[in-house]
C-alpha cells in the first residue's frame, strides 16, 4: 500500500531518495559512451552507461541520427564481451534506438540466446532465413519463443518470406512448453488466416491434441469464434462444442475467455447462454477484483439482449453494489436496473447517486444509457430519473472547468435522455424543460471556455431542441422565446443565427411553418441550393425564389429517435462532399443538348442491361428532369480484338414517350468504359402515364483490331447488339424525403386533393411482404419507423413521404389488414391533383 | 453492445508503465501508437495516475482502455490493453512483472531499489512482453533469464563473428544513407 508522506520511514526514503537518473544530460551520457571503444571493455561501466541511455530514451529524450550513429558503432564492439548481461543490454539499447534509423538488422546467437530481428528489409531477411528456421525449432524454449515472435513481427514486412517457415512453426507447436505452443499457434494463424480451410484444419488438430497452454487456449477460442461468425455456423458445430468445453477448463483465464466468446455470439439462445452465465455468476464472488469486474461487465452485456438470462445472478449482483471498486459497483447496478423489477428502481437509483461523482466519465455514460432504457421500460418512474439526471448535471457544473470540458460528451447523453423522457411522458415536460433551462442558463458561465475547445456544437443542439419544445407546446412558448432571445446575443455566429431563425419562425405561431422549418427541416441538396440561389441572384425574376426548383438531397437522413440536431442548419456547405447526384448534375450540364432541361430531379441506381460475361457490358442510369428523362448508358467493350465507334443505344418506347436525341459515345476501345446518352421527352397528354418499357438495341460501328497493339483496321462495318428491356416506373419520378414528423407534414399538405382507394393484394401472404413491396414499388421514404411491422399483428399503417417530379410533396398513408390475403387502403395527399392520380393509378 | 469480433491476435498488450508516488514516469513502454507522442503519453499517465492512486481497486476502464494496476510502497505498476482484451491476461502480465521484480529486488519493490537496478527492470520487461506479445508469464523463468551473472559462455563461433561483421557493415551502410 502506498505510504503517506507523514510516515517518517517513508519520508526518510523520499528525503534522500533522489533519482540517480534525474539530472542526466544526453550529451554528457553520449560523451561517456566513448569508453565503449576502449580495450579491454569494462563491463560494469559500460552497463551503467547503457542503462542511462535507455532511461533517457524511455523518458522521451530525442536522439538525432548522427548522435545515434556514433553510439551504434561503439556498441557493436560490446557484443564481443564475455559478459552476457552486457551483450543483452547492448542488444536492448540498439533495439530502443532502432526507431531512429530504419533498416537496421542485427542477429547474433550465443549458445543460449537468439536476439530477434530489428526492422529488416526483405533482402536482408533472406540472408538470415537459415538462422531463423533453426531458431524456431530450437529445443531451448526461450530461443524458440523469441524466434517465433520475431517472425510474427516480420510478417508485416514480408509475408512471403515468413510463410516459408510454416513447417518449422508447425514443429514448434508440438513443443511441451506452454509459451512456445502459444507463439507457434499465433504465428501459424497469422500466416494462414486468409485460408479458411487451413484454419479449420489447424483448429481441429489443436483442439483434439490437448494443448496445455492457457494462452494458446484463449487464442483457439478466439479463432473458433471468428470461424463460427464467418461461416454463420449453427451452434451445433464442433467449434461451439469446443468453446463450451473450455468453460470447464481449470484455468480461470480460459473459462472467462470461453464465457465471453459465447456471450458475444449473435443469435445465442437462452439455453446456450446458460452455462456461460453460471460461470460468470461464480466469478462475481471471486476475491480477485479483475475477475469480478470482467464477470459483471460481461453480464451487463448479456442483460442488454437477454435480461431474463441474468435474473438468476441478481443476488450476486446485489452483493457487488457495495464493491470498493466503483466500476464494478456501477456495472452491477446498471445490470440490475435492466433485470430487476420496477420496485427496485428507487433503491438502486439512490445507491448509485451516492457515488456517481466518483466514477469515470465512461461509466457515467453507461449509467445515463441504462437510465434511458429504464425510462422506456418504466415510464412511471420518470420523476425519479429526471431528478437523478439533473443532479448529475448540477453536480458537475460546480466542479472545475477542466472536468467540465472533459465531461461534455456525457452531458450530451443526459440532455438527450431528458428530452426522450419528455417525449415519452407529456406530464413530465414541465419539470424536464425546467431542468434543461437551468442547464442552458448555468452552461453560459463556463461556456466561453467550452467554446474555445470547440464543443459548442452541443449547445447549438440544445438551442434547436428548445425550439422544438416551443413549437410543440403553446404554454411553454413564452419561456422558450425568452431563452431564445438570450441566445440571440451569444458571441457565437451560428448560435445567434439559429436563435434568430427559430425566434422568427416561432413568433409567427403558424403550425405549417413550424412543421416545415423546425420539425422536418430542409431536405434539399445544399450544393444544389447554393447553385440555385446564386442563379436567382444573377437573373432576378418577378416571382419569389421557388424552393421547388432546387434538387433534393439524395441521401435520405436516417431516422434517430433521440437525434436533436435539426436538418436545416446541421451541415455547412464547405463540409459537405458532393453527392452522387451533384456529380451527375455537373456531368450532364456539360452536354450542350441538355442545357434547357432545368435542374436534375433524380438519378436512379444503375440497371444492368446485359448478363454477366457478355461481349459488351451495358448498364443504364435514368436521370429524371422536369419534363424529360436522360438515359445514360455506360458501355464497356470486353473484346480486345474490336474497337467500337459512334456507339448509341436505340430505344423503342411502349407508351407515348418520345425519343428526341441520341448522343453517342465516340469510341469504345477494349476495356475502357464510355457513356452514351438518349434524351427522351415525357408524355404531355397523359400525365398519369409514368411507366413505360423501352426495348433497347445498341448500335455501333465496329472495326477489327490487332489484340496486341490495339491498332484498328481502316474500315469497319455497322452492327447492333440487343440489350434487355429497360423499365421506367413511378419510382423514377419520385424522390425519397424523410419527414420526421409525418403528422405535421400530413396537416401541412392538407386534404384539398386527397383521394383514397382500397386494393386487394394478390399473391402477397404477409404484412411484411406487402410493406416491402409498396416501399420498393413507389420508391418513397417510410416515416415514423413504419417500415417495421411488429410481430404477430394483423394490421399495420405505413407512412410514406416523397417529392414528385416538379417539386410536389406527396404523402401516402396505407392501412394494411391481414385476413385471407392482404387488403390495403391507400390515402394519398399532395399539393397537385395529378400527382395523387398518378400514385393511385400506379398502385392499381 | 455486441462488439465486432476482434481479430484473433498475439498482440494483446498496449503498454507497460511504472510511475512513482508523484505520478512521474519511471518506466514506460508503449507497444502501439495509441498515444503516438511523448506529450500524449505523459498526459495519459497523469490521467490514469489521478484516477487510480487513491484506490487499490486493481482494474479500471479509462480513456476507453482497460487498465490493470498494482502499487507497492511508492511504486505504481500498470498494464494497459484494449477494452476488448481478456482482463485476466493483462493481470497475468502485471503479476509476472511484479513477482519477477520482487525476486530480483529481494522483496524491496520500491523506488530506490528499482532505480538502483534499472537494467534488471529493462531486461525483465523485455522477457515478459515483446512488441505487445506476451512472451512469458512465469516469474521464475523471467528471473532465470535475467539473472545478473558475470562471465558466461564466450562467443567463439566463427559464424557469429562473421554475422557480426556483416551486421556492422549493414548498419554503417544504412546510417550513412
Amino acid at each position: 500500500r502506498p505510504r503517506v508522506a507523514s510516515d517518517p520511514v517513508a519520508f526518510s526514503h523520499l528525503g534522500s531518495g533522489s533519482n540517480p537518473f534525474q539530472h542526466l544530460e544526453k550529451s554528457a551520457v553520449l560523451q561517456e559512451a566513448r569508453i565503449f571503444n576502449e580495450t579491454p571493455i569494462n563491463p560494469r561501466r559500460c552497463l551503467h552507461i547503457l542503462t542511462k541511455i535507455i532511461y533517457l530514451l524511455n523518458q522521451g529524450e530525442h536522439f538525432g541520427t548522427t548522435e545515434a550513429t556514433e553510439a551504434f558503432f561503439a556498441m557493436t564492439r560490446l557484443f564481443q564481451s564475455n559478459d552476457q548481461t552486457l551483450r543483452r543490454m547492448c542488444y536492448l539499447t540498439i533495439k530502443e534506438m532502432a526507431n531512429i534509423s530504419e533498416d537496421v538488422i542485427i542477429v547474433t546467437s550465443s549458445s543460449s540466446y537468439v536476439f530477434p530481428m530489428l526492422s529488416p528489409q526483405t533482402t536482408m531477411l533472406q540472408a538470415i532465413e537459415r538462422y531463423m528456421k533453426q531458431a524456431i525449432v530450437d529445443k531451448v524454449p526461450s530461443v524458440s519463443s523469441s524466434a517465433l515472435v520475431s517472425s510474427l513481427h516480420m510478417v508485416k514486412m514480408s509475408y512471403d518470406v515468413v510463410k516459408r517457415w510454416v513447417n518449422e512453426a508447425q514443429e514448434a507447436a508440438s513443443s511441451d512448453n506452454v509459451m512456445v505452443q502459444y507463439h507457434a499457434l499465433g504465428l501459424l494463424y497469422h500466416l494462414r488466416k486468409n485460408d479458411r480451410l487451413a484454419v479449420t484444419k489447424m483448429l481441429n488438430k489443436f483442439t483434439k491434441s490437448g494443448l496445455k497452454s492457457p494462452f494458446a487456449y484463449c487464442m483457439l477460442i478466439r479463432i473458433a469464434s471468428k470461424l463460427l461468425d464467418e461461416t454463420e455456423g449453427g451452434h451445433d458445430s464442433p467449434l461451439f462444442d469446443f468453446i463450451e468445453s473450455c468453460l470447464r477448463n481449470k484455468n480461470e483465464m480460459v473459462v472467462y475467455e470461453a464465457a465471453s466468446a459465447i456471450v458475444h455470439m449473435p443469435n445465442c439462445t437462452a439455453r446456450e447462454l446458460a452455462p456461460a452465465v453460471s460461470v460468470l455468476q461464480l466469478f462475481c464472488s471471486s476475491p480477485k477484483a479483475a475477475l469480478r469486474y470482467a464477470a459483471v461487465r460481461t453480464l451487463n452485456k448479456v442483460a442488454m439482449k437477454h435480461p431474463s438470462a441474468v435474473t438468476a445472478c441478481n443476488l450476486d449482483l446485489e452483493n457487488l453494489i457495495t464493491d470498493s471498486n466503483r466500476s464494478i459497483a456501477t456495472l452491477a447496478i446498471t445490470t440490475l436496473l435492466k433485470t430487476g423489477s420496477e420496485s427496485s428502481v428507487d433503491r438502486l437509483m439512490k445507491q448509485i447517486s451516492s457515488f456517481v461523482s466518483e466514477i469515470s466519465d465512461e461509466f457515467k455514460v453507461v449509467v445515463v444509457q441504462a437510465i434511458s432504457a429504464l425510462c422506456q421500460k418504466y415510464p412511471r418512474k420518470h420523476s425519479v430519473m429526471m431528478n437523478f439526471l439533473s443532479n448529475m448535471l448540477r453536480d458537475d457544473v460546480n466542479e472545475s472547468v477542466c472536468l467540465w470540458l472533459g465531461g461534455f460528451d456525457y452531458k450530451r447523453a443526459i440532455v438527450d435522455c431528458i428530452i426522450s423522457i419528455i417525449e415519452e411522458n407529456p406530464e413530465s415536460k414541465e419539470t424536464g424543460l425546467a431542468h434543461l433551462c437551468e442547464f442552458t442558463r448555468t452552461a453560459t458561465r463556463p461556456f466561453a471556455q467550452v467554446r474555445k475547445k470547440g464543443t459548442a456544437q452541443n449547445f447549438k443542439s440544445a438551442v434547436s431542441a428548445l425550439a422544438k419544445f416551443g413549437a410543440q407546446n403553446d404554454d411553454l412558448l413564452p419561456s422558450v422565446l425568452v431563452l431564445m432571445q438570450r441566445c440571440m446575443m451569444d458571441s457565437d455566429d451560428e448560435v445567434r443565427d439559429r436563435a434568430t431563425f427559430y425566434m422568427n419562425v416561432l413568433q409567427q405561431k403558424q403550425k405549417a411553418l413550424n412543421a416545415a422549418y423546425i420539425f422536418n427541416g430542409l431536405s434539399v441538396s445544399i450544393p444544389g441550393l447554393e447553385k440555385s440561389l446564386h442563379q436567382y441572384t444573377l437573373e432576378p425574376l418577378e416571382k419569389p425564389f421557388d424552393m421547388k426548383t432546387v434538387p433534393l438531397a439524395t441521401t435520405p437522413i436516417s431516422e434517430q429517435k433521440t437525434d436533436i440536431a435539426p436538418v436545416a442548419t446541421s451541415k455547412l456547405p464547405e463540409r459537405l462532399a458532393p453527392s452522387r447526384q451533384d456529380i451527375y448534375q455537373e456531368q450532364l450540364a456539360a452536354v450542350p443538348e441538355f442545357h434547357g432541361l432545368g435542374p436534375l430531379f433524380k438519378s436512379s441506381e444503375p440497371v444492368q442491361l446485359t448478363e454477366a460475361e457478355t461481349e459488351y457490358v451495358v448498364r443504364c442510369i435514368k436521370h429524371t428532369f422536369a419534363r424529360h428523362m436522360v438515359f445514360q448508358f455506360d458501355c464497356t467493350n470486353t473484346l480486345n480484338d474490336q474497337l467500337l465507334q459512334k456507339v448509341l443505344v436505340q430505344m423503342e418506347p411502349s407508351e407515348s414517350y418520345e425519343v428526341i436525341h441520341y448522343i453517342p459515345a465516340a469510341t469504345l476501345p477494349y476495356s475502357q468504359p464510355g457513356s452514351s446518352y438518349t434524351l427522351v421527352r415525357l408524355p404531355d397528354d397523359d400525365p398519369t402515364a409514368v411507366s413505360c418499357t423501352f426495348s433497347c438495341t445498341m448500335k455501333y460501328l465496329v472495326k477489327d483490331c490487332d489484340p496486341n497493339t490495339g491498332e484498328p483496321d481502316d474500315d469497319g462495318y455497322d452492327d447492333e447488339y440487343v440489350l434487355e428491356d429497360l423499365e421506367v416506373t413511378v419510382a423514377d419520378h419520385i424522390q425519397k424525403v424523410l419527414k420526421p414528423n409525418f403528422a405535421a407534414a400530413w396537416e401541412e399538405v392538407g386534404d384539398e386533393f386527397e383521394k383514397e382507394e382500397t386494393f386487394a393484394l394478390a399473391s402477397v401472404r404477409t404484412l411484411d411482404e406487402a410493406v416491402g413491396n409498396i416501399i420498393s414499388f413507389l420508391g418513397m421514404q417510410p416515416c415514423e419507423r413504419s417500415d417495421k411491422v411488429p410481430e404477430n399483428k394483423n394490421s399495420h399503417v405505413l407512412f410514406l413521404a416523397g417529392v414528385f417530379r416538379g417539386g410536389h410533396d406527396v404523402l401516402v398513408r396505407a392501412r394494411l389488414a391481414l385476413a385471407d390475403g392482404v387488403t390495403m387502403q391507400v390515402t394519398v395527399r399532395s399539393g397537385e391533383e395529378t400527382v395523387v392520380d398518378v400514385i393511385l393509378a400506379s398502385v392499381g | 453492445m455486441y462488439t465486432l469480433r476482434q481479430e484473433p491476435s498475439l498482440y494483446t498488450v498496449k503498454a507497460v508503465l511504472i510511475l512513482d508516488n508523484d505520478g512521474d514516469r519511471l518506466y514506460a513502454k508503449y507497444y502501439d501508437d495509441t498515444y503516438p507522442t511523448v506529450k500524449e503519453q505523459k498526459a495519459f499517465e497523469k490521467n490514469i495516475f489521478n484516477k487510480t492512486h487513491r484506490t487499490d481497486s486493481e482494474i479500471a476502464l479509462l480513456e476507453g482502455l482497460t487498465v490493470v494496476y498494482k502499487s507497492n510502497i511508492d511504486l505504481f505498476f500498470y498494464v494497459i490493453g484494449s477494452s476488448h482484451e481478456n482482463e485476466l491476461m493483462l493481470m497475468a502480465v502485471l503479476n509476472c512483472l511484479f513477482d519477477s521484480l520482487s525476486q530480483m529486488l529481494r522483496k524491496n519493490v520500491e523506488r530506490r531499489a528499482l532505480l538502483e537496478n534499472m537494467e534488471g527492470l529493462f531486461l525483465a520487461v523485455d522477457e515478459i512482453v515483446d512488441g505487445g506479445v506476451i512472451l512469458e508469464s512465469d516469474p521464475q523463468q523471467v528471473v532465470h533469464r535475467v539473472a545478473l551473472r558475470g562471465d558466461d559462455v564466450p562467443l567463439t563461433e566463427q559464424t557469429v563473428t562473421q554475422v557480426l561483421q556483416s551486421a556492422k557493415e549493414q548498419i554503417k551502410w544504412s546510417l550513412l544513407r
